[in-house]
């Protein structure tokens, strides 16, 4: 039992002092006040103040969060739900979400992330799809620091853990490290399902009389205020907030997920919602507030673990692997019969009222009485203050020391920790269950094909947090911007985008800055990419002590593949191709790898995004992939351009002399600099001529920058013929870091 | 060729399996709940990959106590196939339809990624599409697939021609440091003394074309399709 509760428990002192515990402010309690007419009791506090957490109310972000496009003509469904949905033709939709689960992973981070997997997979499986893919997004503290290698461990552990036994393949994601992120780390998981256009699920509940039934798991006591945890920052008594982490349970996960999509064939369902933060308080609020009904819950009914427990406890618990559904009345033996099958949990434990009002029952005497929409409608929003972040001055190329060995240098970059290979990681995770993974982990973006079909989807997640920390609006804009071009870069047509929003504490107004910069530039380079937000979730106060994590918005993106025959990979394919460029490069060193882990140095400007140009280039790459002239594409992100033709060429084993142009842009600048809306093509000798008139006829800056050459033990990567370093130690070396780090010896 | 699939609370890889032997051996198997007492009249019983009761106490010992492994026990004395692949493996070691037994990873971790594995034995309907010795590209996905038993038991398996495939190099030198998991002897499947039942840790059901990254799974079913031809 936490303190807390103890205390709640014990419940002689005054309930205000009670509600500032809780996490309510005075106002807030005032408005509660209001709302009740009278004083709440220990259950009626607590489903308040776990609705108006910033965790389930948003009150904070919602401001800023209207301003992202949300609509075009594939759009479904937009935020709102437990996950957007894109139709994605023949009849198909699909449906996706990202989430983050930072403070739990923090406090345990196996159970932490294996749970952070588990409520990303019912947000999407309870609009009915199938859940085809995971990925996830780790952002975590330096390396050198005590607790990291314990926290990755956990956390790979436990997304594992939970994806291998629930047999979704975790297809790809991200996962990079920052001194910033040493008190908070960031677990953000997302994923993907696919349902039939005809049959998506809504949570909205309808028709007074119907039973509202509770399946999966019992109610335990874990978790309980697990989403006002999440709504604050971080102390010194971190550890003693273990108890309001849960634990999962994939194996009921599973049966969970079979059992709703075979009741879900049926016609038996009027709405469905899962519980995820704040449990059974928010899946009732949820449903009888969209449907603008009442609903009442004999608690005696609720399955649980243990007895003897609270109507509080009850209602806040977080325990996993539940779901609550309104069915249609008379079909309740029905559905029964389908849950007993897989082992589940399955009660009916109140009815769709029209009072507007949610009573819940204990005992025979009335547990809370509480108004439904007002909860909502009148939940507190902040228009909090907020400084803009200070534009930070551009890197002269020329300020920065040119290396004197370039082969010396990409073999340094190659093995620090965020741009080493992550294999250690996604060796760990089954992405290959389900056999439809096209593209496995460690390119620009998986491809999953649409089963049975030759379609596919292509996903992605993406964010540079220290360009969003440099500058929130270019950041925000980038993060969208590489999303988009990793999508293309094999092939697909980008749709929509999820957002995870990770920041600190928004109470500091430079915070806030941090968030509306972001948000000002993911809506810019969504609208100009025809990429709208059709799910998200915002985590705040990922702070620790004074020290708030770099602004991290994470965006996990999904295209569609209509043709499998022209996917592209990363991999060089032959000898004697030509390499060409596409983008304009100008050799911006601000806020780069380079200038971070050569240079020692993380100030300056990042690299402007300019979206007129990202859309130029990306849809005549895309165009040229899918007329299959394209034998391997990759994008250029971190690191620059040399990072990115030596990922092409460890990919595959392949060499390359690259042949830079002369005069211009220094020679690092130019290899180094992380100019956006930059692709590497390789292109067959024969197509290059036409490629390049095409590019020049669109406008599309595009230039030869040298060819493939040797393959084996042979391969090399040299500069103007310069500085030649092996292939196959450039990988080892891109392999060896993380492993070596995790068994201790780096 | 009929062919059936059981379906244990918790299996997962019960679809890439059916399909695999759907699209090869053309005729899609009948997938048997846990629960069902009886088995259609079949050629072939597979029992598949994932996690069959969460496998919360040792991979595959509840499933190999489940209602219908009583059936297969039967049909596996009458001489039908069994194939077990992955979980499937450890349920039958578990249910003493093979010896040994599949214990954690040497590493401690999940591993899931493709490793090489040397034709051991081709006098069999799984492996007969292959030539002995053939080095082939399977990929593995498992956290309990360290494969144990005495060494008499091992002796046996070896002398009577009884492992079907060990892990190896891509140039097919076995040995400690090619094989991801601990095994001994670098066993990665075996089959009883008839050699009707196989259990095997890689998946060849999740390379069978080229879109998938290979097609060293395609023969396993194809020998299938062969064998049990009517």
């Amino acid at each position: 039992m936490t303190a807390t509760m103890t205390k709640a428990a014990d419940a002689p002192k005054s309930m205000e002092a009670l509600a500032r515990e809780f996490g309510l402010s005075a106002e807030e309690y005032k408005l509660a006040l209001s709302i009740l007419g009278r004083t709440p009791n220990v259950t009626e506090l607590g489903i308040f103040s776990v609705m108006w957490s910033e965790h389930c109310s948003y009150k904070s972000s919602k401001k800023w969060l209207r301003k992202l496009p949300t609509t075009a003509p594939w759009v479904v469904c937009g935020p709102g739900e437990n996950a957007g949905v894109i139709d994605i033709g023949d009849g198909m939709v699909a449906i996706f979400k990202m989430e983050s689960h930072n403070h739990p992973s923090f406090i345990e981070p196996y159970q932490g992330a294996a749970t952070g997997v588990g409520g990303i997979l019912r947000d999407v499986f309870t609009m009915g799809a199938r859940p085809i893919a995971n990925l996830n997004a780790l952002r975590f503290g330096d390396p050198k620091h005590p607790k990291t290698r314990h926290l990755i461990a956990g956390v790979v552990g436990g997304i594992g853990g939970y994806g291998n036994c629930v047999g979704v393949p975790t297809v790809g994601g991200e996962c990079t490290f920052h001194p910033r992120y040493n008190g908070n780390i960031l677990v953000n998981a997302m994923t993907v399902g696919l349902a039939r256009a005809d049959r998506v699920f809504y949570a909205k509940a309808a028709g007074i009389g119907n039973p509202v039934v509770y399946v999966g798991s019992k109610t335990g006591r874990d978790g309980i205020h697990g989403a006002t945890m999440a709504s604050a920052v971080f102390g010194e008594e971190v550890e003693a907030k273990r108890p309001t982490v849960q634990v999962g349970d994939p194996f009921t996960e599973k049966l969970l997920i079979e059992a709703c999509l075979e009741l879900m064939a049926t016609d038996m369902i009027v709405s469905i919602q899962d519980m995820g933060a704040a449990g059974l308080t928010s899946s009732s609020f949820e449903m009888a507030g969209k449907g603008g009904l009442g609903i009442e819950i004999d608690l005696d009914q609720v399955p649980q673990r243990e007895p003897g427990m609270s109507a509080y406890e009850i209602m806040l618990s977080e325990s996993q692997e539940r779901m609550l559904m309104v069915l249609k009345q008379g079909r309740e033996a029905e559905a029964e019969r389908i849950f007993r099958k897989w082992e589940l949990d399955f009660a009916v434990i109140g009815r769709l009222t029209d009072t507007g009002r949610l009573v819940l029952r204990q005992y025979g005497q009335v547990a809370a009485d509480m108004p439904v929409a007002p909860l909502s409608e009148q939940m507190p929003e902040y228009a909090r203050p907020w400084t803009p972040t200070l534009p930070r001055p551009v890197v002269d190329a020329a300020s920065v020391p040119a290396p004197k060995d370039y082969a010396a240098t990409l073999k340094k970059l190659m093995g620090t920790p965020d741009l080493a290979s992550k294999r250690w990681i996604w060796d760990q995770y089954d992405h290959m269950v389900m056999a439809d993974t096209l593209q496995r982990p460690g390119g620009d973006a998986a491809v999953v094909r649409i089963h049975g079909s030759d379609r596919g989807l292509a996903i992605v997640t993406d964010c540079t947090p220290r360009y969003c920390d440099a500058d929130p609006r270019a950041g925000g804009a980038q993060a969208v911007a590489e999303a988009w071009r990793n999508i293309t870069c094999v092939g697909a047509r980008p749709l929509a985008i999820t957002d995870c929003m990770n920041f600190g504490n928004p109470e500091r107004p430079e915070i806030m800055g941090q968030f509306a910069g972001c948000i000002e530039g993911m809506a810019d380079a969504c609208r100009a990419l025809d990429f709208p937000v059709v799910s998200g979730n915002v985590s705040l106060y990922n702070e620790t002590g004074a020290t708030a994590v770099q602004p991290t918005p994470s965006i996990g993106g999904v295209g569609i593949l209509d043709n499998l025959n022209t996917v592209t990979t990363i991999a060089l394919k032959k000898a004697g191709s030509a390499l060409v460029l596409v983008g304009e490069t100008r050799g911006h060193l601000g806020a780069s790898m380079f200038l971070r882990e050569i240079a020692g140095r993380e100030d300056g400007a990042p690299p402007p995004v300019d979206l007129k140009a990202e859309r130029r280039n990306g849809d005549f790459v895309r165009h040229h992939i899918t007329s299959g002239k394209i034998l391997a594409a990759h994008d250029c992100s971190d690191g620059g351009l040399l990072v990115a033709v030596a990922e092409m060429a460890m990919a595959s084993g392949i060499g390359v002399a690259l042949t830079v142009p002369a005069g211009g842009v220094p020679l690092h600048a130019f290899l180094f600099g992380e100019d956006q809306a930059r692709y590497v093509l390789e292109v067959a000798e024969s197509d290059v001529a036409k490629l390049l008139t095409h590019a020049q006829a669109e406008g599309v800056p595009a230039a030869r920058i040298g060819a493939t050459a040797g393959h084996g033990a042979a391969a090399t990567l040299t500069v103007n013929g310069a500085w030649p370093i092996s292939v196959a130690e450039l990988r080892a070396v891109n392999e060896a870091w993380l492993p070596a780090y995790m068994s201790g010896n780096a | 060729m009929k062919s059936a699939v059981i379906v244990f609370p918790g299996s997962n890889c019960d679809r890439d399996v059916a399909v695999a032997l759907g699209r090869i051996a053309g005729h899609a198997p009948t997938m048997v709940w846990h629960g069902d007492r009886a088995i259609p009249k079949v050629d072939l019983i597979v029992l598949p990959g994932g996690f069959s009761y969460g496998d919360y106490l040792r991979s595959g010992a509840m499933a190999a106590h489940s209602p219908v492994m009583t059936e297969v026990a039967a049909r596996s004395k009458q001489g039908v196939p069994v194939l077990g692949i992955c979980n499937g493996f450890q349920i039958l070691t578990e249910a003493g339809l093979l010896p040994g037994a599949l214990v954690r990873n040497a590493g401690l971790r999940f591993i899931c990624r493709d490793v090489h594995l040397k034709v051991e034995s081709t006098e069999s309907m799984y492996t007969r599409r292959y030539k002995r010795g053939q080095v082939i590209r399977i990929p593995i996905a498992h956290a309990d697939g360290n494969y144990r038993a005495d060494a008499k038991t091992l002796d046996r398996l070896e002398g009577e021609g009884l492992v079907a495939v060990r892990y190896c190099s891509p140039s097919g030198e076995v040995g400690e440091q090619h094989t991801p998991n601990g095994s001994a002897r670098n066993i990665a499947g075996i089959f009883n003394e008839r050699r009707t039942v196989l259990g095997l840790m890689p998946h060849p059901e999740r390379l069978i074309e080229p879109a998938l990254g290979g097609s060293d799974g395609r023969p396993f079913f194809e020998g299938i399709a062969e064998a049990l031809a009517a």
